[in-house]
């Protein structure tokens, strides 16, 4: 099974390359921001066994440090972006 | 440091003292929930890791949108092709990191020393290839500092305009800070893998004590996912322009 994880990895890395490579438009960022999420998805699920966790606390950890990050980056570009507006 | 190649109940305990795998420290319960605590606990710092990187990813967020095309121009000069390989050499490393976790628990002593070594090997194959990366970025004049020069660089997709200086040196200093930063925790993994290593040598696990391979395993993975990050963020703006 960590095989398959593998394989998914190195696929999505070449898939981020390879729509790097396209003009999405504005998307671009975010299908390459897409496909890294997925792949450090699956290194944290199955990789460091959090899918398997027989702790919850390690599971709401992981959670935590997800919501904090997305706390700190969330709200300062929402910041910096509702500037100059006139 | 617990020896768990003995599964004898140490003689200087008292008798009021149930037999136990000597694995088992006295102040938890049961095995099940040392693991968990060991594993619990280097998640939590993990998650001050995540706080670590993700300052600098904040900061790096926000220069990029302000000088979207300057950081464009700076990212088409760094090779994307040694980036795409690191990040292909980090998700074997972490293969092997898992195959060294089962093996330990599988009381497999060769592939665990095997997994170990290849682990380190690949790591010492990624600080290679960014170390070849810096090479090109002080002979190029990209290095922030008095030496730097970022002139007449075009800026893709936008046809006769040209990246500003100092703005590109601001990618330049996040791409060497985020990148040194990793690096460093590159090192340091390599670190605490030779222990790993040593530590297998000595026949130190057994499928009832591995707790280091897991945990050191865990590190690594983390190291990693940052880099996953890394890799689209600093490498791929506006490849396509």
């Amino acid at each position: 099974m960590y095989f398959a994880v593998f394989f998914a990895l190195l696929l999505g890395t070449g898939l981020t390359v390879f729509a790097a490579t396209l003009d999405l438009g504005p998307f671009n960022a975010p299908v390459a921001l897409g496909i890294a999420t997925v792949k450090a998805t699956l290194v944290a699920l199955f990789f460091m066994h959090v899918w398997h966790a027989s702790e919850k606390l390690t599971k709401l950890v992981v959670i935590a440090a997800i919501f904090f990050l997305m706390l700190l980056l969330g709200l300062t570009m929402s910041d910096y972006a509702t500037r100059l507006w006139s | 440091m617990h020896d768990s190649s003995t599964t004898a109940v140490h003689e200087h305990h008292g008798e009021a003292h149930v037999a136990h795998n000597p694995a088992l420290l006295h102040h938890f319960a049961e095995e099940q929930q040392q693991r968990n605590a060991a594993s619990l606990g280097m998640w939590v710092f993990l998650a001050t890791e995540v706080m670590f990187f993700g300052g600098l990813f904040c900061a790096y967020l926000v220069y990029r949108r302000w000088y979207f095309g300057d950081f464009a121009a700076a990212s088409k000069s760094i090779n994307m092709a040694m980036g795409a390989t690191n990040t292909a050499v980090l998700i074997c490393s972490s293969l092997t990191v898992v195959l060294a976790v089962w093996a330990a628990q599988t009381a497999r002593r060769t592939l665990l020393i095997v997994s170990l070594i290849l682990t380190m090997l690949l790591g010492m194959v990624f600080l290679g290839i960014k170390g070849i990366e810096y090479r090109d970025k002080f002979v190029e004049h990209h290095v922030p500092g008095a030496s730097f020069s970022f002139e007449n660089e075009p800026i893709p997709g936008h046809p006769g305009e040209y990246a500003n200086p100092r703005h590109a040196q601001m990618f330049f200093s996040l791409y060497f800070v985020m990148t040194g930063l990793h690096a460093l925790h590159m090192i340091i993994g390599l670190g605490i893998f030779t222990w790993l290593l040593i530590m297998a040598w000595k026949g130190r696990f057994s499928p009832e004590w591995h707790t280091p391979v897991e945990i050191g395993g865990l590190y690594w993975h983390f190291v990693d996912i940052v880099w996953i990050y890394l890799f689209p963020l600093l490498y791929l703006i506006d490849r396509h322009a």
